[in-house]
């Protein structure tokens, strides 16, 4: 017998790991806008086009797998994270809306929606970062810990920010692709200075996270992680400046910022295993009834490959550098 | 606690009511622009294809509308009313998580093909990218109105401990009010897309008349309104016998009839009076609901005494669905009307644009004074004799649903003032400048 519970657990965490890693970037290259000439924004607009809407279809799977599979866990956590919740929402609806009239205003109109791009790519991101924060810690109150959730919160900005940049160096050419591979190096010492200050501000902040980092002999086995980070960040630094050589592999950039997400997010996974609310509810708590995990492994099993295909599909279809002009 | 369930339900009717527009619009929008497309394929007439544009950037926009408004959904089901999922979540999370799967990730992946694979995919594929939206729309209508119809008349459960499962998918999905309402639901989209369309088309001509895209569409628009409506009639009326089947305190607030009677009268207009269960100034076509309802003229009719105190409230029941069936009405003239007037390609007066821009969003305001008839029509359960709405609410407090709430207004009002402006221009500007354009 499989346990159902866990295998949603997975399933959960695979949607937002590909909620984070795809929307991430177009969410990092909507803040990454002010710093683009009016041309450039076209074509980096231009680039996530195609993708967006899907994207963001990972945060519902993952919020829908959450009430689904694990409707207490969902009332506990979206509850404490409510105003966070809302914040992101309002993010992201004004720039999946802007997304679209941007292309249809002209003049000043145009760069209110620009703007309106920018600020809920920013307001989004930060704020699920912020949540991330009062998720990793229990939803405690106090200075400290709404500290650590706004460092959390800029640090995922900074991610953002890096894959949103590596995804530009994949799909630009020229100078805008040099920009980006600038951008990108900013964005990952923003990103390791922030993994670091997280990773020293956690174990302080939670009793369960640092039991389970120093457990010995499994923390050496657990050294693995940070080893493979810096590696992976080596790798992002080396691959840019291929790029900017003249050197090819546009695509390394972003394959080694997607790397040091899935990193960092299994580091989070282990760190929280078997906890859905940490301290509270573990997954088996949490789980909804076994006729429901039944029913919705059985629709998952099926449509998923689906989705996968045609997921892998668009991105066939739309793959080489992104060009100006949108519809094209 | 009062407050915090009125403010709850405040905000979550609001979204809904905000998120509803959009994928009706976009559910029959998205056949629409199969057919124009088909339309190009056959002739390639430059003409479609602007028009196929035109209406495609429409679409995308109404789109990018429902997908920001459903992800605030989403949150809300389970922060608003998380007793609801941990009570029928074993139902719920299923059909919920089916239209993700089966819905989402289609329509939002095949929409970026529509919208920027056409020079890049053969045209097979984009007509096939295009099918797959409007199947999408339609089938995400499909999960969402099996688990709502299953919510007002709940078939195929049964307890297990305090947990509500599903005993058979077959009667939780075709529960008895679900085909009712889905046909119901998917015509309203057809008649909201079609009064956009030719509403939206009349405003074209009225800048200028020689637009030859703007006046296909009219006619296009208006001849699908015109043979929707009668079928919508037809529809709207098994729904309500179905109603009547299974929801008979519903009806009884809808009609206002604060007392079981034989040879009920038809209560035409009149201002229902809560406080002294009566109704005051009214008009009334005797034994009227009798023959409507029963088609016998002394037929015995429950009252809302029959089911006090657990009855819906009268007053908004009565009156939005008279404003619903007036506009449906309303809407018939107009979209008769409209098809004789057009016909063999005649440009019809402006005062007749004038008449058919005015009715542009009269498929929304009907839809939506038709989900107000039907959910407030639920109340006081939220699960028909399963779950309250009271026993849902969660422990979220007033002030920080108030402060939310105002977030949503500020939010909802900015994004559809846009909304507004944005399409009125698209279409103003027409479809055949920009084929005209192609052509040089």
């Amino acid at each position: 017998m499989i346990d159902l519970a866990l295998a949603f657990m997975v399933l959960m965490g695979v949607s937002v790991l590909a909620y984070v890693v795809l929307d991430g970037y177009d969410l990092g290259v909507g803040m990454l806008m002010p710093a683009a000439s009016e041309e450039e924004q076209s074509i980096m607009v231009a680039s996530i086009g195609p993708f967006w809407d899907a994207n963001e279809t990972w945060l519902v799977l993952g919020i829908g797998i959450l009430l689904a599979a694990f409707p207490l866990a969902h009332g506990v956590v979206l509850g404490a994270l409510y105003l966070p919740v809302v914040a992101m929402l309002v993010g992201l609806m004004f720039r999946g809306v802007a997304f679209e009239l941007r292309v249809k205003a002209l003049g000043w109109h145009r760069q209110l929606w620009n703007w309106l791009f920018w600020a809920g790519s920013f307001l989004a991101s930060f704020a699920q970062g912020f949540m991330l924060g009062r998720y990793v810690t229990g939803f405690e109150s106090g200075f400290g810990y709404w500290l650590f959730s706004v460092l959390v919160g800029a640090s995922l900005c900074g991610g953002y920010v890096l894959l949103g940049a590596t995804w530009l160096i994949l799909k630009t050419e020229g100078a805008l692709q040099r920009k980006a591979i600038a951008w990108a190096r900013w964005g990952l010492l923003w990103v390791a200075l922030g993994v670091a200050l997280v990773s020293l501000a956690t174990p302080l902040a939670s009793e369960t996270v640092r039991s389970k980092w120093f457990d010995f002999p499994r923390t050496f086995g657990l050294m693995l992680l940070p080893a493979a980070t810096l590696a992976a960040g080596y790798w992002l630094w080396w691959a840019a400046t291929r790029v900017r050589g003249g050197g090819g592999g546009d695509w390394q950039p972003y394959a080694a910022a997607v790397t040091i997400f899935t990193l960092a997010f299994c580091g989070l996974a282990y760190s929280l295993y078997p906890y859905l609310v940490i301290d509270r509810l573990t997954i088996w708590d949490a789980a909804t009834h076994p006729s429901g995990l039944k029913a919705l492994m059985v629709g998952t099993a099926l449509v998923l490959p689906f989705i996968a295909g045609y997921t892998v599909l668009s991105y066939r279809i739309f793959r080489g550098k992104a060009s100006k002009k949108l519809y094209d | 606690m009062e407050d915090a369930l009125f403010l709850a339900r405040v905000q979550f009717g609001l979204n809904i009511g905000f998120h509803i527009l959009f994928p009706t619009l976009t559910i029959a929008l998205g056949w629409f622009l199969l057919g124009f497309r088909i339309a190009y394929q056959r002739t390639r007439d430059p003409l479609w294809l602007a028009t196929y544009r035109l209406w495609l950037k429409v679409f995308a926009l109404s789109f990018a509308m429902g997908v920001v408004s459903g992800v605030v959904m989403s949150f809300q089901f389970g922060t608003n009313w998380p007793r609801f999922m941990t009570t029928v979540g074993a139902i719920a999370g299923p059909l919920l998580s089916f239209e993700v799967l089966t819905a989402f990730f289609l329509e939002a992946t095949f929409l970026g093909v529509m919208l920027f694979g056409m020079n890049r995919v053969p045209d097979w594929l984009h007509i096939t990218a295009t099918a797959l939206v409007a199947v999408g729309t339609t089938v995400s209508a499909f999960w969402i109105l099996a688990l709502n119809s299953w919510m007002h008349t709940p078939a195929g459960h049964v307890l297990d401990g305090h947990q509500w499962i599903a005993a058979d998918w077959w009667a939780v999905i075709f529960n008895p009010s679900f085909p009712y309402r889905l046909a119901h639901m998917l015509i309203a989209s057809g008649l909201t897309a079609s009064f956009v369309i030719a509403g939206l088309s009349a405003w074209r001509l009225l800048r200028s008349g020689l637009d030859r895209g703007a006046r296909r569409t009219l006619r296009a628009g208006l001849l699908v309104a015109a043979g929707l409506i009668p079928v919508q009639i037809l529809v709207g009326d098994l729904h309500g016998l179905n109603t009547l089947d299974h929801q008979p305190a519903k009806i009884a607030a809808m009609e206002a009839l604060w007392y079981t009677e034989r040879g009920a009268p038809l209560v035409l207009l009149a201002i229902p009076n809560a406080a002294e269960r009566r109704n005051d100034y009214a008009i009334e076509l005797p034994y009227g609901l009798s023959l409507i309802l029963k088609h016998d003229r002394y037929a015995r009719i429950q009252g809302l005494d029959a089911f006090a105190p657990d009855h819906p409230p009268v007053v908004p029941l009565f009156f939005a669905f008279r404003l619903m069936v007036g506009i449906g009405m309303l809407m018939l003239v107009v979209a008769w009307t409209g098809a004789w007037v057009t016909r063999e390609q005649r440009v019809p007066a402006p005062w007749l644009l004038w008449g058919f821009s005015a009715f542009t969003f009269a498929g929304w305001v009907a839809t939506l004074s038709g989900w107000i008839v039907t959910e407030v029509g639920r109340q006081p359960w939220l699960v028909t004799g399963v779950l309250r709405t009271s026993q849902a609410v969660g422990d979220i407090s007033g002030a920080e649903l108030g402060a939310s709430l105002t977030g949503y207004v500020l939010t909802y009002a900015t994004l559809f003032l846009a909304y507004m402006v944005v399409i009125t221009h698209l279409a103003g500007e027409g479809a055949e400048p920009a084929a005209a354009k192609e052509k040089q």
